[in-house]
């Protein structure tokens, strides 16, 4: 090896750091349009307002406050400038330790104003959009008083989904583990067991869920199955749930039970304890703390998708929702089940999010 | 008759023999230590010894029964032989006291209360009874390790395995495994152990096996082995070992 050279190395000065005004300038540029924008919109939905007569003294303070938010974008912008302005100011009497501080400062006050801008910018083109065909677009979705005067039928039929989902999972959860010991029992006694289980599943994965609710609650009845053709449709409709979303679930099971290190099968067979011991005691409670989060996952698109019942003529929420909405002409009832579909699966939606969460920090922990 | 029989036992993985033709005899109350390089298949043998694999070929015995192939029931044998692992394996959603009693409870059918006794007082000998319900993750490897001993000790078995079980220590912390290790042989504990704790067979061991290529290619006592090895082989892993300071 050579001895290192004195004079390599370091040969070159420290570069000058970029002067971050015109970054600053750009974010003034976009925030003072975002402003612009904004009160424009502002504007049209006082007008659509006012010819509906809806416009009064409180409306105009809440339009005047709302018109004052997006302003607040300018206190980035400033901060911007004025760091600018310091770096600058630096540079001229060579501190460049300070110009490099200052110009990171106003890059990423810069920045942060045009992020913020951005999404504001979002927001206003989404009421502008509801607000256009003045207004039409916005009472097709949001009459007020058909949301009003439909809440209550809306909300009566919608229980049946949430009554549907809430019987279906309960038989979900059986069933699936059902399914997912039937794909994992050792052995050459288990393998037509496990050919049948694996059959099932991949069939039911690839089906779309409208289709076997379709065959099923509408097939059965057709084809005089004993016992299951004097089923009511949405008993038949939670059997075609079950069924597609069983082969879901036992993936679910099955992946959490794989996921558990094989040497904690080896730690308790070796301790005498039987395969079923083994289960019941080493892995399942261990699988279970991983599988809560793909099978709450599972539960919301079950959720979702119970609005398919209406195929076989259940009067669930959106199907109610849909003959208010053509007796009507207005989708405004429909926007009612829509919300409550989103106001049951969000917070779980959140859940899942933190369950994760919490699961990688413990797991790097 | 010996204790344990193992008679030209061979275990394949797909294309690869791991043990071409092991013979080995282990007596009540004897310490015997298989050394040998890593993966020369001291892990396999074990794990075939109580059934986590099967055998492709020979024969194992415990007390003259065949405990290997078709018609033997493996959770029997379980209960008679018992396996410690370098990872120590224990269950990490229960407490100490839950590991150690999860199999007396299921599987020998023991009263809560009386299993929580013994465990106790298996946790007493081991130093850890403060520890009874702190989990897996709130202890040293150390003491996993010894809990792990302990959790096999609960089945009262009349062989203990022990697989490399300190491998995976802090140097520091090899020693109070050791020592329990010395107080088991002391009491008469029979027990068959691979290591790379050259001194530590030295002083315990009725006998050292060295595996090379699927078989032991070399056995006797522990002065024979450590002092006077009779094949090339072994003088040359053992001067690896030396060499490496770990004699
Ligand atoms: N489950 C397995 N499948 C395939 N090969 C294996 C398996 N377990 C061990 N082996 C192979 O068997 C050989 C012996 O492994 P092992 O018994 O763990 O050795 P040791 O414990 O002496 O280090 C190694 O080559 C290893 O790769
Ligand atoms: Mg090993």
């Amino acid at each position: 090896m050579n001895p290192i050279d004195p004079k390599q190395g370091r040969s070159s000065a420290p570069s000058i750091p970029k002067d971050p005004t015109s970054l600053v300038l750009w974010a003034l540029a976009v925030c003072a349009l975002v402003v612009l924008l904004a009160w424009s919109v502002l504007l049209n939905l006082y007008r659509i307002l006012e010819r509906n007569h809806l416009a009064g003294v409180g409306v105009e303070v809440l339009l005047v406050l709302v018109g004052l938010l997006p302003l607040l974008l300018l206190v980035p912008v400033w901060r911007g400038l004025r760091n600018a302005g310091q770096a600058r100011a630096a540079l001229a009497v060579k501190d460049l330790i300070t110009t490099r501080v200052k110009a990171t400062e106003a890059r990423e006050w810069a920045q942060y104003a045009i992020g913020y801008g951005a999404a504001v910018l979002l927001v206003f083109l989404s009421v502008q959009f509801l607000l256009a065909n003045d207004g039409a677009v916005g009472s097709t979705f949001f009459r007020l008083e058909l949301i009003r005067d439909s809440f209550g039928l809306v909300l009566g039929a919608f229980w049946k989904n949430v009554w549907m989902f809430c019987v279906a999972e309960v038989l979900i959860l059986v069933w699936g583990l059902v399914i997912a010991v039937a794909r994992m029992i050792p052995g050459r006694a288990g393998q037509p067991i496990r050919f049948l289980a694996t059959v099932y599943t991949d069939a039911f994965r690839g089906l779309p869920t409208i289709i076997s609710i379709y065959l099923i609650a509408l097939g059965l009845p057709l084809a005089n199955v004993p016992v299951v053709r004097d089923w009511r449709p949405e008993w038949l409709a939670i059997l075609a749930l079950t069924m597609s979303y069983g082969a879901y679930v036992a993936e679910v099971y099955r992946a959490g039970l794989d996921s558990i290190h094989p040497s904690q099968w080896s730690a308790a067979r070796s301790l005498g304890l039987s395969f079923s011991q083994t289960l019941r005691f080493v892995i399942i409670p261990q699988a279970v703390r991983r599988i809560i989060p793909p099978l709450l996952n599972d539960f919301i698109a079950l959720q979702k998708d119970t609005a398919l019942v209406n195929v076989v003529g259940v009067i669930d929420g959106f199907n109610q929702a849909k003959i208010i909405a053509s007796n009507k002409f207005n989708l405004s009832a429909v926007t009612t089940v829509a919300i409550l579909f989103m106001i049951i699966t969000i917070p779980q939606t959140r859940l899942v999010d933190r369950l994760l969460e919490q699961e990688k920090r413990r797991t790097r922990g | 008759m010996s204790f344990l029989e193992i008679r030209d036992v061979h275990k394949r993985y797909g294309e690869l023999e791991v043990l071409k033709g092991i013979n080995l005899k282990v007596e009540q109350h004897q310490v015997v230590c298989l050394i040998g390089a890593s993966g020369c298949g001291k892990s396999t043998l074990l794990r075939c010894i109580n059934g986590l694999e099967a055998i492709s070929g020979g024969e194992i015995r415990l007390e003259g029964d065949r405990i290997t192939g078709p018609g033997v029931d493996l959770d029997r044998l379980r209960r008679k032989v018992g396996i410690v692992f370098q990872s120590f394996n224990l269950f990490p959603h229960m407490t100490v006291l839950q590991n150690v009693t999860l199999a007396p409870i299921q599987v020998l059918g023991i009263p809560r209360a009386e299993a929580e006794a013994r465990a106790m007082e298996l946790l007493r000998r081991i130093g850890l009874e403060a520890k009874a319900k702190a989990y897996p993750d709130q202890l040293s490897g150390g003491q996993q390790q010894r809990v792990a001993i302990a959790r096999a000790l609960a089945m009262d078995p009349q062989l203990l395995l022990l697989d490399e079980i300190t491998s995976a220590l802090d140097p520091e912390l090899v020693s109070e495994v050791l020592n329990l290790l010395r107080e088991l042989a002391a009491e008469g504990m029979t027990m068959l152990l691979a290591t790379h704790e050259m001194s530590f067979a030295r002083e315990v061991a009725s006998k050292v096996c060295f595996l090379y290529q699927g078989v032991v290619h070399e056995e006797g006592p522990p002065e024979q082995i450590f002092g006077d090895p009779q094949q090339e082989r072994t003088r040359a892993f053992l001067s690896k070992i030396i060499e490496a300071g770990r004699l």
